[in-house]
């Protein structure tokens, strides 16, 4: 019943979003602009309509209502009600379904927002978002109807997929994911909305769209970071990227982004870079299409893959109509994306903005052309191949390299042109941090070049962006005596936008550490061990207490009790654990890690004898690990301060732009 | 607009579009063996569960894969852990039956597992028509360059492997490859063979 009411409403909303995507431009040529309203409200009965089978689908998940396809796939009266609830993107039709809500949400805040804005940049917009609507609008009701009705209904379910209902983080990452993911579609569609409008010659839509790309990158960095702990907790093996295409897949959007949320500034002060703002925001876009290609097609073979059917061919219409229509309206538009601003002087903060740009769609397109390259050499060789983590190692750790380097020189030089003497002040002090990482990282025992290289530019860009701080903080107390607390937070409040920017530096050069770290100095062992046995990894000693067994709900547990050892103390429990699941005839392991600020003790239960007698257990002592989880947080905060509206320059004391002597630069230059 | 620029940028857009549609026609999940086109490796293994009339063949019986030449052997590997193997099992079983009376045998080798796991499997599945064998130390699937069970290889009558399937066997892709292998056999073209051991 609930099934059917669901997808009538999935049904009701496609003639609607058709009538909204023909209303739009009709509308705007032929001057009739109370039509243009009305193609609003297809968006926002879209929503409404998504909302609507979506609420069905976790009530027809919680009520266990086998009648409804999806729920007979991944439901199951022993799963827990989180777990459940979440399964609602636990496989592909409900993926979809939580897609086309979330891009739904996003369509309706947007155009909401921007309601009155006159000029027809919003209704082009609007229109953008209802024709990538429309696309899931089609799967949600045809290859990835999630409601088809089951008869006879099934009395039970086989749950879940074990893997993803074996950790809490399932309940986070995907959601972050699909809203950084989604997210990139509202630039896509401010773009598109500039270049058919022909507002795409002003810098409007750039400024409309900056903070929804914020927003939308924070999630998608917070996704990308709760996926590598998600897979660090989950999979036993201590690490936490592979490299996977589908891994991939979420890193190029974010690369891209990431090159665009630095090169939108220069178009907005200093008229640069127009046509490539536009590659970057359309590229983004692609990126994320492609990616969910790539997972939903099954034309690579990747741990993430979902299962393999007709919709591959519907992405596969969708990505040639996004792409040849994005290239299109690119290309027919370039003429008019001219350049005024330009550079002064290489040693200026734009050439490091330029650089940061080559680097990072330098990335992009190594990653991108390792994720393809399997598929490329089969087409024209015949060989399978496949691209693993060496190549991509090897490739990125120069430009990840260069990256960290240009994050320390970018805050530190200023805009259009730095002297002689501005570049040994701003410049030279840096260098301490460097030297300090460089000889504590030799000290630890770091012997590959890119490692020392990668601690050292580390140290660099810390100290010049942590150096940005100071000197504003110290301007303002030595203008206005205040403490250094609120000298911070003055000071941040002043240019969220470039405090926040500086943080998010800060957290990813943690990341970084983290990643660093973590691979120089990675200790493994393995030992089938007996009950009293201790084990010695890197200075860390564990003991084996004892194999238990315990019946749960949903499950079978298998565990070791293993104590942590200093000094002869018992100073922690570590219980890694096998979870066997009814439905699956492999069992889930489940490594359990203690964590501290100076490294991770990882553990995982790799067999054991039913007897209890012993148990094979893997440890892998990993230092500054949780440095990426903390440092992701880290960035995360720093783009959510760059998204607070800014204050105005013109209010008086928490303005004070003149006495951080960067910003005096940019309010002359503001000034026309 | 510039229209002929967007033209041309509309073309770049093909190959990769014609790349991706291109790799529909591909599964990736296929992994190509060095072993197809490469004579099979020689097994001789003792056989611990005997099949079904026409078919069986005595417990404790060596199957030597030499002595086969000629013919089209069918050589499925499974365990009685895999679920995938229960997928396959009457696909495998009928359709041995099906050939008993042409010149191709179906052949089991147990991997991973226990005989006595194996007999019980059978047991449950409601029995298997054609005999299988214990691979002791799995020597032969190391032999065979095992990816995981149920794995399938075919092998023709000069002894070479001409195809093999990762995965579950359906009928149509069974009854497809063994008809294509009888078909090219040196001797006995289409007439039904004599089967040795049958």
């Amino acid at each position: 019943m609930i099934g059917l009411l669901a997808h009538d409403a999935l049904l009701v909303a496609l003639p609607i979003m058709v009538l909204g995507i023909v209303l739009a431009p009709v509308a705007v040529r032929t001057g009739r602009r109370e039509w243009i309203p009305i193609a609003y409200s297809a968006l926002y009965t879209n929503f409404l309509l998504v909302t609507i089978a979506t609420v069905a689908m976790i009530v027809a998940l919680v009520t266990h209502d086998f009648s409804v396809s999806y729920v007979a796939q991944v439901g199951s009266r022993a799963t827990p009600l989180f777990y459940t609830v979440i399964s609602l993107w636990g496989a592909l039709e409900g993926s979809i379904l939580f897609w086309a809500w979330v891009l739904a949400l996003y369509g309706t805040v947007v155009v909401w927002l921007n309601r009155n804005r006159p000029g027809n940049l919003i209704p082009y917009t609007a229109l953008a978002l209802l024709a990538v609507s429309l696309f899931f609008g089609i799967l949600l009701v045809g290859p990835a109807n999630p409601f088809h009705p089951v008869f006879p209904v099934p009395l039970d379910g086989p749950g879940p997929n074990p893997l993803l209902q074996n950790h809490i983080l399932m309940g986070v990452h995907p959601p972050l994911l699909y809203l950084g993911y989604v997210g990139m579609t509202v630039p896509f569609a401010f773009a598109v909305g500039a270049m058919l409008s022909g507002e795409v010659t002003g810098d409007a839509w750039i400024k409309l769209s900056h903070r929804w790309t914020l927003l939308s990158w924070a999630f998608l960095s917070a996704a990308i970071i709760a996926g590598m702990w998600w897979s660090y907790e989950v999979l036993g093996w201590g690490g936490y990227w592979a490299w996977d295409p589908v891994e991939n897949a979420s890193f190029l959007p974010w690369l891209t982004a990431t090159a665009y949320l630095h090169s939108m500034i220069l178009q907005e002060r200093r008229g640069m870079l127009r046509l490539w703002n536009v590659n970057l925001v359309v590229g983004t876009f692609v990126l994320t299409v492609l990616g969910t290609f790539l997972t939903r097609s099954g034309i690579i073979s990747s741990v993430h893959a979902f299962t393999v059917g007709v919709i591959g061919y519907y992405f596969l219409a969708f990505i040639a109509v996004v792409l040849i229509a994005a290239l299109v309206m690119v290309a027919g538009n370039s003429d008019r994306l001219r350049t005024s601003g330009k550079m002064d002087s290489a040693a200026s903060r734009e050439s490091v903005f330029l650089l940061n740009n080559l680097f990072l769609t330098a990335f992009m397109f190594t990653v991108l052309i390792g994720t393809l390259f399997p598929l490329v050499a089969e087409a024209i060789r015949g060989v399978k191949v496949s691209v693993g983590a060496p190549f991509f190692n090897r490739m990125s750790l120069p430009l990840i390299v260069m990256l960290l380097f240009l994050m320390g020189v970018g805050p530190a030089l200023p805009w259009r042109s730095a002297t002689a003497a501005e570049m040994r002040s701003k410049l030279l002090p840096p260098f301490i941090g460097a030297l300090l990482f460089c000889a504590g990282a030799l000290v630890a025992g770091a012997r590959s070049f890119y490692g020392v290289v990668a601690f050292s530019f580390v140290g660099y860009a810390a100290v010049a962006n942590l150096r940005e701080y100071w000197i504003g903080m110290r301007a303002r107390r030595q203008a206005h005596g205040e403490g250094w607390a609120t000298a911070l937070f003055l000071l941040m409040r002043s240019n969220q936008r470039r405090f926040g920017g500086y943080l998010a530096h800060l957290g990813l050069l943690l990341v970084a550490l983290g990643i660093a770290g973590s691979s120089s100095f990675r200790k493994e062992r393995e030992a089938t061990m007996k009950p009293g046995d201790t084990l010695t990894v890197a200075g860390q000693t564990i003991r084996l207490k004892g194999v238990w067994g315990r019946e749960e709900v949903q499950r079978s547990v298998v565990g070791a009790t293993l104590e942590v050892l200093k000094n002869g103390r018992v100073v922690g429990v570590i219980e890694p654990h096998m979870n066997y699941y009814p439905t699956s005839d492999q069992p889930v392991p489940t490594p359990q890690v203690r964590s501290t600020i100076g490294g991770d003790l990882y553990l995982t239960l790799m067999a054991f004898d039913p007897n209890g007698a012993n148990a094979t257990i893997r440890a892998i002592v990993q230092p500054l690990v949780s440095w990426i989880w903390f440092g992701g947080g880290i960035v995360v905060l720093g783009a959510i301060i760059g998204m607070i509206p800014a204050r105005r320059r013109s209010n008086g004391a928490l303005a004070d732009t003149d006495l951080v002597p960067d910003l005096g630069a940019i309010a002359a230059e503001a000034a026309p | 607009m510039n229209w002929k620029r967007s033209l041309i940028a509309a073309v770049a857009a093909v190959p990769l579009i014609m790349l991706f549609a291109w790799g529909f026609t591909r599964d990736p999940g296929t992994i190509p063996s060095p072993l197809p086109g490469h004579a099979a490796p020689l097994f001789a293994l003792d056989v611990f569960a005997p099949g079904q009339p026409p078919l069986s063949r005595p417990v404790g019986d060596t199957v030597r894969l030499a002595d086969l030449r000629g013919q089209v052997v069918v050589l499925n590997f499974w365990a009685s852990w895999c679920l995938a193997c229960r997928d396959e099992h009457v696909v495998l079983s009928t359709t041995a039956r099906r050939y008993a009376e042409r010149p191709v045998h179906f052949l089991g080798v147990l991997y991973n597992d226990r005989p006595a796991a194996g007999v019980a499997w059978i047991a449950e599945m409601g029995g298997q028509s054609y005999p299988s064998m214990q691979d002791p130390g799995a020597r032969t699937a190391i032999d065979y360059g095992l990816y995981g069970v149920p794995e399938t290889f075919f092998i023709d009558g000069s002894g070479r492997v001409a195809y093999k399937q990762l995965g579950p066997a359906s009928e149509v892709l069974l009854a497809h490859i063994v008809d294509s292998l009888i078909a090219v056999l040196p001797q006995h073209p289409t007439a039904p063979a004599t089967k040795s051991g049958s």
